[in-house]
């Protein structure tokens, strides 16, 4: 058992002869386009600009699509495929895709924030667009004849007279390796084969019939595998650890210790388990953390120092209100929670250090553990492979980072770690608390005259960049410093993402408190600030709706422009069956919520009907139907899945999770300590109506639903109870008192 | 060394008799399908089947499995020649990350085995103890319904039923 | 209704009552002479027990009631643990239809919500209170114990009140029940006026002037609503509490109900302080987490004012203090400690290397209750003579919570035969229980598997929410 299969460009080079020119991402790199040369190139174009970044067709004619995005499950890897195929006229299966390494694919930073298909999606549309064009002059010039007579099918060119040739046969030395153009001459979305079609994912088969498919399936020749012992809490210090027991254990080849960091190494997975906890009870910490009480985290984040910031004002003093409402929301910490523990395998072959990982971001990755090992970041190669779903930065880049520090300390041979699910639940970096207070007054009609909204949160990304992000690299003995929080800039944002209201209102003014001090790891998770922001927005908005006495569809659309945001809101009603002045079944109830994910990328609305035990509390999403629009679908089965997906997720969030916490450790540590949603809780379904926008850019969507999804379940509790809950998760416990009391 | 019948094949297997299935399935038998998620048996993603029934493979020690059949999730079918049950996997596009989806397709077909026709309600019942974090529950169930089809109409001799050795 | 008419009646059966309570346990024929001799007394009977039907009211509405009635009768309704009975797994709350197993045969609990059909939304007030006090319908037919009328003949004026405006309020489920399944002469009801004649005694429940208010309360709690007897106390040939056993240990479901009286097993003897912890949480780290019909009745406490809990537990400390049973090895604290150390070097044997696997990944990696599994020594399962909770949990597990914090346990009946099974069970009691091995453990395993599924299909919606909180 090998690897997942990964390209080698040598070896490729070796079998290409002189066809294929030399891999053009460095010179790329080195020759990036000044921000005001000329138009913006299209998606990663902008940062990769060469065609060959993207596209290659070897000698052998096989083609090959490049992208820096990772498959993390959204099913990249086929819509990607799907998009070449359609643009160079190939068919499906005769495509190749190289997801991020960084020894061969374009530096496209994070797959994150739903941009997988803007950035990479559109850049591989145009260069494959570009590449056949590419194709195509150059089989004029060969038959002699005009470019518009020429047509292309399955991966080669023909004339009207029955002359053909092969891309296989065209390609030929630079041909491929010429910069983009702003433009490209795409396909009219109505010859589409491929794009817009429901492509079976490329990964699906391997993953159900037990095939290689993630890291944690990798078995490297000579692979060892280790465990990491972590400390208690943050900041614990290792004071003292007799190691001669654990060393003299069967199987174990290795102790490693540099300061806080403490792993062993055996030749077997189990053993290597038994070694950890042996070594586990040897070790001994002196614990300092303080952390806050987690009951009171409303007034914990408040009353913490924070940068200020007005992020949106707009007056008109003619709009006043007549009646005012006020509101305070807020969310607790929350787990990324994958399936699969982190997971990596590392290998140092003479001064080189190969990571495989499941890392978001390779380039990033890579530039935080060159700097732990104090390597060249050009002796440092990471490549991508899938590992369990993660929904924002988990411990997918701690775990590469334990595992290159591992591989350090014994050269030659692969190690591989995989963390215990203690070490996910209690190391991985939440999704940050937040709090947010509203407040606005509706005027004579009922329309909202002024809207006021403040948000209090962590930053939203604590990535890498620099080894201080990593878990091993603030561990060790000459350790690196957690590096300053920054907030995430707008448009997109991180705990003001989607803070600043879609809808018109005549006056608004939209604070952002930034706070800098972290008493708890955070990081990215889906959504980032979006989730809390337009579950507060949305569960506001049908607070207004109500005061003034208007259904909360008609309410929205009467404060919205957006023309494709008032077409999903519509569908999404018009496939629940939303009617004004509906009543729901007893312990029934119905609610609405729709946002624009970031306000730039794709629209979603979601109505819900949830049933309540009010003997328990207990909440129960029935149904739901969404209606997003996520500009040209490449892949509508792919897109309803991510919707689908999100609407569970969410209620899983939603419902029930909080990070807990005393006052010095994590308390939630596994699935007894952070229950998330199980079948009992699966609504009966789910519909997606999906507006697809032929022509227009791909719009992302990994993310739109999960704000949505939380207020449109909150709004629907507060219809069926006649009580509204503010403070996330929506526990069974807080929605039996709100009904008792 | 002891012997382990996995897959209706005989393994011949150098581990300790309180390592977990798990391990010696991954580590041993080289067999991928099932995962590690929490080694404590509350997420299922290690499930596999022990003579007809679903077994959390992280917290059963290979002691126990003397003289038994375990069948994972390669033991069913291939990709060339899938059983029913992955078949409808692939069909309904039941998978995120997919992570997780090897042990719900073991614990359905355990499900499949002893009551060919489950409803609804009973397979939401049983898929209980197994987790997903993508929210791909509602496809899981519509590819479990499939599958219950699938397998009604398969052809006998087409189709084997490779977990019952 | 006079409190002395059923009392009346008691008197003048005197020396019967003497009889039966002093033959369980004694051969069947016996008993069935003695079930003949019942029968007949209580056809005898039949006159003088009868009662009238009390008529139908028009539904009252919900908003009749005033709010802090209702809502003290919710509490009183947790205490007595009255959804675990009347709400069935996937079934409106408080409709009935629970099957309730008696030696007898099965019961199905009644609908209590204010249904006016099929449920109580016709009784006056007046017929909810004589069902509570004397077990009769409103139409005058006479309840089977398994409504535990006998503990519930003793709960106040105010308190009936209370729980009729609760469960009156509570939305009506039209929800009919299925015919009782019950064999002769039980199945006729008369039967049961006999066994009230025998076995319903309305004495109230007295003030010990002695004792602390809080006592006091406890007993009043304990006898009455929390009826807690109802399964720790064991039960004679014809279903009543063994008067001279009080607390000694029953039977509920298919698991035992630990004594509770000086005859407990637990390793480390109860305290009113651990009583209260475990009651109001669910677990106690010297005792561990309840499990099968006992988490119901945690679940509920959590819910129920913090006087009342710490009341139940300091009259049920009291009835557990005395000089342990004389088979009741304390260990020390030392050996407690002892037993703990990791289970290396414990040879080959099979049970051990199975625990090794299976048991130790959780309870024995230093988590904290009420998630990593109490520590064995310390386990009133592996130390009790009946060793059916110990496999109940090892079979079936600890299943999770919907979306709650509880710790999760999996089953191991599907990859464990009985041989393998035995052979933990006798490990966990040799090492930990360090008591005699059980006798007929395999049959006794045979036996839980048997009934396993029957048990799942009744086990409850709701359970608790452990706090963890310190």
């Amino acid at each position: 058992m090998n690897a997942p299969v990964v390209i080698d460009r040598r070896t490729v080079l070796a079998g290409a002869g002189a066809l294929i020119v030399s891999f053009s991402l460095r010179r790329a790199l080195a020759q990036q386009p000044k921000p005001d040369q000329g138009p913006k190139l299209p998606g990663s174009l902008a940062r990769s600009p060469y065609l060959d970044s993207w596209i290659r067709i070897d000698a052998d004619g096989t083609i090959t699509v490049f992208t820096g995005k990772v498959e993390l499950g959204q099913g990249f890897k086929t819509a990607f495929r799907q998009i070449a195929a359609e643009e160079l006229d190939v068919d499906f299966d005769a495509l190749n895709v190289v997801t991020a390494d960084t020894k061969l694919t374009a530096n496209e930073g994070y797959t994150s924030g739903s941009h997988s298909m803007q950035d990479s999606g559109t850049a591989i549309q145009h260069a494959a667009a570009q590449a056949r064009a590419l194709l195509v002059a150059e089989a004029a010039k060969r038959f002699e004849l005009p470019a518009e007579t020429l047509r292309t099918e399955n991966a080669a060119v023909s004339a009207p007279d029955g002359r053909r040739l092969t891309y296989r046969e065209l390609v030929a030395g630079d041909l491929l390796h010429v910069q983009a153009q702003s433009t490209s001459n795409l396909k009219d979305p109505a010859a589409f084969r491929v794009m817009g079609h429901k492509v079976p994912r490329v990964d699906i088969p391997a993953k159900v019939t037990g095939g290689a498919a993630y890291v944690q399936d990798m078995r490297l020749p000579g692979m060892v595998h280790a465990r990491v012992v972590r400390p208690p809490s943050y900041g614990a210090q290792l004071t003292e650890c007799d190691t001669a027991a654990v060393e003299k254990m069967p199987g174990v080849v290795k102790i490693v210790r540099d300061g806080n960091f403490l792993a062993v190494v055996a030749e077997k997975e189990f053993p290597a388990v038994k070694a950890m906890n042996a070594l586990a009870a040897a070790a001994k910490w002196k614990e300092s953390a303080k952390l806050p009480k987690q009951d009171d985290l409303t007034r914990v984040l408040t009353g913490l120092p924070s940068q200020d910031s007005t992020i949106f004002e707009r007056s008109d003093p003619s709009a006043t209100g007549a009646k005012t409402l006020e509101a305070s929301y807020s969310r607790p910490y929350q787990s990324h929670g994958s399936i699969g523990p982190s997971c990596a395998v590392a290998q140092l072959v003479d001064g080189a250090m190969t990571v495989w990982t499941h890392t978001q971001g390779v380039y990033p990755d890579r530039q935080g553990i060159a700097e732990m090992l104090s390597m060249p970041p050009a002796s440092v190669r990471l490549i991508h492979v899938e590992g369990s779903g993660c929904y924002g930065h988990n411990g997918a880049d701690d775990a590469a980072a334990d595992a290159a520090l591992i591989a350090r300390a014994i050269p030659g041979r692969p190690v591989r770690v995989q963390w215990m699910r203690e070490q996910e639940h209690a190391w991985e970096p939440y999704g940050p608390a937040m709090v947010t207070k509203l407040k606005a007054s509706l005027d004579a009609n009922g329309k909202i005259a002024d809207w006021s909204f403040a948000v209090w949160s962590n930053t939203h990304s604590m990535r890498p960049g620099g080894a201080g992000a990593l878990l091993a690299a603030q561990h060790m003995a000459q350790s690196f410093a957690v590096p300053a929080p920054k907030p995430l800039p707008l448009p997109e944002g991180g705990g003001d993402r989607n803070a600043i209201p879609i809808y018109t209102f005549p006056n608004a003014h939209v604070v952002h408190h930034f706070i800098p001090a972290m008493p708890l790891r955070v990081s990215a998770m889906r959504a980032l600030g979006a989730y809390h922001n337009v579950f507060s927005i949305e569960s506001f908005m049908d607070e207004l709706a109500a005061l003034a006495g208007a259904d909360p569809v008609q309410f929205r659309l009467d404060h919205l422009g957006d023309k494709r945001g008032r077409e999903v809101i519509e569908k999404a009603a018009q496939g629940f069956g939303w009617t004004r002045g509906q009543t729901a079944p007893l312990n029934r109830g119905y609610g609405f919520a729709f946002a624009r994910y970031k306000n730039l990328a794709a629209y979603c609305a979601i109505a819900s009907e949830v049933e309540i035990n009010r003997e328990t509390g207990r909440a129960r999403l029935v149904r739901a139907v969404a209606a997003v629009d996520a500009g040209q679908v490449v892949n509508p089965d792919g897109l309803a899945n991510q919707i689908e997906g999100a609407i569970v997720q969410s209620t899983s969030w939603t419902l029930y999770e909080t990070v807990s916490f005393d006052e010095t450790r994590i308390t939630s540590i596994d699935w007894q300590t952070y229950p998330i949603l199980r079948f009992n809780a699966v609504p009966e379904r789910i519909d997606v109506h999906i507006i697809n926008r032929p022509g227009q850019p791909f719009l992302g969507s990994g993310e739109t639903g999960q704000g949505p999804a939380a207020a449109s379940l909150a709004n629907a509790i507060a219809n069926a109870t006649g009580k509204r809950l503010r403070d996330l998760p929506l526990s069974r416990k807080r929605i039996k008192d709100a009904i008792d009391a | 060394m002891m012997t382990l019948k996995v897959n209706g094949r005989d393994h011949q297997v150098d581990a300790d008799p309180d390592t977990p299935l798990l391990y010696v399935l991954r580590d041993d038998i080289k067999l991928n399908a099932a995962k590690f998620g929490c080694g404590l048996g509350q997420c299922g993603s290690c499930t596999v089947i022990v003579d007809g029934r679903a077994v959390l493979s992280c917290v059963t020690p290979v002691v126990l499995l003397g003289g038994k059949q375990v069948t994972t999730l390669e033991g069913l079918g291939t990709v060339a020649e899938p059983a029913p049950i992955q078949r409808a996997f692939m069909e309904e596009q039941a998978a995120q990350c997919g992570y997780c989806i090897a042990g719900m397709m073991m614990r359905a077909q355990a499900l499949l085995l002893r009551n060919p026709k489950p409803t609804d309600a009973q397979i939401r019942a049983e898929l209980e103890p197994n987790l997903c974090r993508c929210g791909t529950h509602m496809r899981i169930l519509r590819a479990v319904h499939r599958a219950a089809r699938l397998m009604d109409t398969a052809d006998a001799s087409s189709v084997t039923d490779r977990s019952v050795p | 209704m006079g409190p002395n008419d059923t009392g009346g009646m008691a008197l003048t059966h005197g020396p019967i009552i003497v009889q039966f309570t002093g033959m369980a346990g004694k051969s069947p024929i016996i008993t069935g002479v003695v079930v003949a001799v019942l029968i007949a007394g209580a056809a005898a009977a039949f006159a003088a027990t009868w009662r009238p039907s009390i008529a139908t009211v028009e539904p009252p509405r919900p908003d009749s009631f005033d709010p802090a009635l209702v809502k003290r009768g919710r509490a009183l309704a947790a205490i007595g643990n009255c959804n675990t009975c009347h709400t069935i797994r996937g079934g409106g709350n408080y409709a009935g239809g629970v099957p309730v197993p008696t030696p007898f045969g099965t019961v199905f609990s009644s609908n209590i919500t204010p249904d006016a059909e099929t449920g109580i939304g016709r009784w006056p007030e007046e017929a909810f209170v004589r069902a509570m006090r004397t077990g009769v319908s409103r139409d005058g037919h006479h309840l089977y114990p398994t409504f535990p009328y006998d503990h519930f003949t003793h709960i106040s004026d105010a308190d009936d009140r209370a729980l009729y405006a609760f469960l009156m309020t509570r939305q009506p489920v039209h929800a009919s029940l299925p015919e009782n399944q019950l064999s002769f002469p039980v199945s006729q009801r008369p039967a049961i006026a006999g066994w009230k004649l025998l076995y319903l005694r309305r004495d109230g429940v007295h003030l010990d002037g002695t004792k602390s208010a809080e006592w006091n309360r406890g007993a009043y709690l304990v006898k009455g609503l929390a009826h807690c007897g109802a399964c720790h106390t064991p039960r004679n040939a014809l279903g009543a509490e063994r008067v001279n056993a009080q607390f000694a240990g029953g039977d509920v479901d298919n698991w035992h109900a630990y004594a509770l009286n000086d005859s407990s097993h637990s390793p480390l003897p109860w305290d009113a302080d651990a009583l209260y912890a475990y009651l109001r949480r669910g677990w106690h780290p010297d005792h561990g987490t309840a499990r099968g019909p006992m988490a119901d009745v945690v679940s509920n406490l959590s819910s129920v004012p913090d006087n009342d809990v710490r009341a139940i537990a300091v009259y049920m400390a009291d009835m557990s203090g005395g000089v342990p049973a004389p088979d009741r090895e304390r260990p020390a604290r030392a050996s407690v400690a002892q037993a703990q150390s990791p289970s290396t070097g414990q040879g080959a044997a099979a049970g051990a290397t199975i625990y090794a696997a299976a048991c130790a990944s959780c309870h024995e990696t230093g988590r904290p209750l009420p998630y990593g599994g109490v520590n064995l020594a310390l386990s009133t399962a592996i130390a009790s003579p009946d060793p059916r909770n110990l496999i109940n949990i090892v079979l079936s597990g600890i299943d999770a919570v919907e979306g709650e914090r509880g710790p999760i346990m999996p089953g191991f009946s599907d990859s464990m035969d009985d041989t393998q099974m035995v052979a933990l069970l006798s490990f966990l009691r040799a090492r930990f229980g360090k008591q005699p091995a059980w006798s007929d453990l395999d049959k006794t395993v045979r036996e839980a598997r048997s009934t396993q599924a029957a048990s799942l299909s009744t086990s409850p919606q709701l359970r608790t929410v452990p706090d963890d909180s310190k």
